[in-house]
């Protein structure tokens, strides 16, 4: 009697993950250039079907934010068309208290590699990754702490700072600003590498800087009205372009920009493909893109390397940065409203690629 | 059969019932989100393969249901008197900050530790709770506009204490915050050993939170002062009939004031399991939500002790689905709608019960008065 109904249950899943397997076709492989970070040995090779069983969890409201989190999803996909991985996805209850279960369901599962997307992972994978000395987690925005996590990080300020170099050449005034979700290290980050930019074009240059809401409230990602305020403030003491890090947020600059007739850029992923609004793609000058979905996708290749006797370093206990050398991070150019200052971005690329210039990670 | 059975009976079966429609309902919604009902039930069931994804999977339930129980009970006092305490939320997440902070400061034994960390959080959230139940005795604001307005001081302020004054130390790298963490005499120890008697692997993550024991040991407390206490009679008479109490000598004023304070002392030890038993800080990732969901487990329960129980439980069974559903490829937001239908058929079903009962008693009496008129009954 429990016998058959545990069989039955275990019908049902199966069934499930086969449905899901056939409806995770189409969407956008947000692919294009993937340059490795760390290339990895035999990673060539046919991969084993089903041998490798890749897990992904998301924070809180993250599947389906057309940015950050859906860029993690197209790198998860990637690996599962181009290396024949099993994929699972999970989102975290909307309070975000199971976060740590998720992970342990997916390593109970016998998911290897697990990765935690978003740096409200770090704790909760921290004592996953004890409990399960065996299974390698690597963790989005947030450094390694424990010798089988990976910290995926990305070069912020690096892409920013072509960010800051597009904004000055652009704003005739030399008068720009820039939108901070939340005053954190990471989005100081952003502010640094843009302010820098802005700085190289423009010595003289004006730059108003707003932070949402202070380290620790993290509403400051997930709050239009506060980032259109902001971006409203900067637009009518004079401001030309207003650079946004603020997550969902980014929706209000946007709005008070196309209200101001300014422009805007769009952070994370190329906004103005992304963005649901078709009257403020317009105003969305250039995004700055931070490829997450390189970052999965590389790391779960060095995985993958590593257990076919490829490099072992790609994963676990350390830090894989994802800078401008590798395409981790950069400027899109979608609608060609910066085709015209191509050679300087990128001249100011390759100083940054040759160490020319060291961008500051702090302002 | 005796009048309690017969309504005890009818109690149940009417929970059953619209447990049965609840189904029902969602089956609707899962069908119209894509996914199939049959594979979405089964998830619910589905503990796993081995014997420590079922270990794993009952403690996620019972440790979720461990502060939805005692924010079940932290709303039913309020409620049993008509006292509509809304503030739970912000009186469990003050609490839980100030008594995470307290906490590390010091290190005694631990059963010293423990007890007072627990002291401090039950005396701010009462002290917090005491407001609203001063502004109403002094001046009359009504107590679900005051607790309201609070929640929201006390979930900014309380945002600003854990990045602020009550910071601890970050690692590099880290973003989020969060108090110091405690000192190991804080940590509740765990209750894994009631697995290890039956043979069974221990659980994963903090385990099975000791703090489940207090809980229960609360549940009771509560029951008995609600039920068996002059307490509990002058909180129920002044429920039923506010003048009617005020006439046989209950003073009101006292009333309000120690039941809204009783109510937010076992509001601010929502927290404790998790702060305790698992992450031994307050910290970004503290989990909301939980003062507003204890409203819900205590209508389920209808605020008696027993009742809250098993609705937490409820709740904590199906939040323990969202990993499973997904494996099943159900849309985990399937278990928000079930649990919101149920709480609101368990309270039409409660009130039609009710009804039921009530018009038999009264046809009862009417036979035995030898009439043939139904005879009012008071319930």
């Amino acid at each position: 009697m429990l016998g058959k109904r545990f069989g039955r249950m275990a019908v049902g899943t199966m069934a499930g993950a086969m449905l899901m397997a056939a409806a995770a076709c189409g969407g956008n492989t947000g692919g294009g250039t993937t340059s490795s970070a760390q290339p990895s040995a035999g990673a060539s090779d046919a991969p084993k079907a089903g041998a490798l069983k890749v897990g992904l969890a998301f924070d809180v409201g993250g599947r389906g934010d057309k940015s950050f989190n859906d860029a993690a999803y197209a790198g998860l996909e990637k690996a599962k068309t181009d290396l024949g991985a099993e994929i699972k996805d999970l989102s975290p209850a909307s309070d975000g208290s199971n976060r740590g279960e998720l992970l342990r369901q997916l390593a109970d599962a016998g998911y290897n590699p697990i990765i935690g997307v978003g740096f409200a992972y770090g704790e909760d994978i921290k004592k996953a990754a004890a409990e399960y000395p065996d299974i390698q987690f690597a963790v989005v925005d947030s450094a390694s702490n424990a010798p089988n996590v990976t910290g995926l990080l990305f070069a912020e300020e690096q892409g920013s700072y072509l960010a800051g170099v597009a904004a000055a050449l652009k704003a005739k005034s030399g008068h720009v600003g820039f939108v901070g979700g939340v005053e954190n290290d990471l989005i100081k980050k952003f502010e640094a590498g843009f302010a820098a930019g802005v700085k190289s074009v423009k010595s003289d240059a004006k730059i108003d800087v707003k932070y949402l809401t202070p380290d620790g409230d993290f509403s400051g990602f997930k709050a239009p009205d506060k980032g259109k305020v902001a971006a409203e403030k900067m637009f009518q003491d004079g401001a030309e372009i207003v650079y946004h890090a603020s997550g969902d947020s980014g929706l209000g600059v946007f709005q008070a920009a196309a209200a101001a007739k300014k422009k805007a850029i769009g952070v994370d992923s190329d906004q103005r493909q992304t963005i649901k609004e078709t009257d403020l793609q317009s105003v969305i000058m250039t995004s700055m893109l931070k490829r997450v979905d390189v970052g999965v996708f590389e790391y779960i290749k060095a995985f993958q390397g590593s257990t076919q006797g490829g490099a072992k370093g790609a994963v676990g206990g350390n830090n894989v940065i994802y800078d401008l050398k590798v395409d981790g991070v950069g400027l899109a150019t979608t609608g060609g409203e910066i085709d015209d200052i191509k050679d300087k971005l990128d001249a100011a690329k390759k100083d940054i690629i040759d160490g020319k210039i060291t961008v500051p990670a702090k302002p | 059969m005796p009048a309690g059975l017969y309504r005890a009976l009818l109690t149940v079966a009417g929970a059953m019932a619209a447990i049965v429609l609840a189904v029902a309902i969602s089956s609707v919604a899962i069908i119209a989100a894509g996914a199939s009902p049959q594979a979405a039930f089964a998830a619910l069931f589905n503990f796993g393969e081995t014997e420590r994804s079922v270990v794993n999977g009952i403690t996620t339930m019972i440790n979720r249901s461990v502060p939805l129980f005692i924010a079940g009970l932290a709303v039913a006092v309020g409620f049993r008197m008509n006292l509509f305490n809304i503030g739970v939320e912000g009186q469990y997440r003050i609490a839980a900050v100030c008594a995470a902070y307290v906490g590390s400061l010091f290190t005694a034994p631990a059963p010293i530790q423990i007890v007072a960390i627990m002291v401090v959080a039950a005396a701010v959230g009462g002290l917090y709770a005491l407001i609203p139940a001063l502004m109403k005795v002094g001046r009359g604001v009504n107590e679900v506009i005051s607790t309201i307005m609070l929640n929201y001081i006390a979930i900014n302020l309380t945002a600003f204490l854990v990045r602020g004054p009550f910071v601890g130390a970050r690692e590099k790298g880290q973003l989020t915050t969060h108090t110091p963490v405690l000192p190991e005499s804080a940590w509740f120890p765990d209750l894994n050993v009631v697995f290890e008697m039956f043979g069974l692997p221990a659980p994963r993550g903090g385990g099975l939170w000791g703090f489940l024991a207090v809980a229960i040991l609360l549940g009771v407390g509560v029951w008995v002062v609600l039920e068996r206490t002059r307490f509990g009679f002058d909180v129920m008479a002044s429920g039923l009939n506010a003048s009617a109490a005020l006439a046989s000598g209950v003073d009101p004023k006292k009333m309000v004031i120690s039941a809204m304070v009783l109510s937010g002392a076992i509001a601010g030890l929502i927290g404790l399991p998790e702060i305790l038993g698992d992450k031994h800080s307050f910290g970004s990732n503290f989990t909301p939500g939980l003062g507003f969901l204890g409203i819900a487990v205590a209508l389920l329960g209808r605020n008696r002790p027993a009742g809250i129980a098993v609705a937490a439980l409820l709740f904590g069974f199906l939040d323990r689905a969202q990993g499973p559903l997904q494996f099943a490829s159900v849309p985990p937001s399937v278990i928000a709608i079930m649990q919101g239908t149920i709480v609101l058929l368990v309270v039409v079903a409660n009130e039609i019960t009710s009804r039921v009962a009530l018009r038999r008693e009264e046809r009862r009496a009417a036979q035995q008065l030898g009439r043939n008129t139904p005879v009012e009954v008071a319930a």
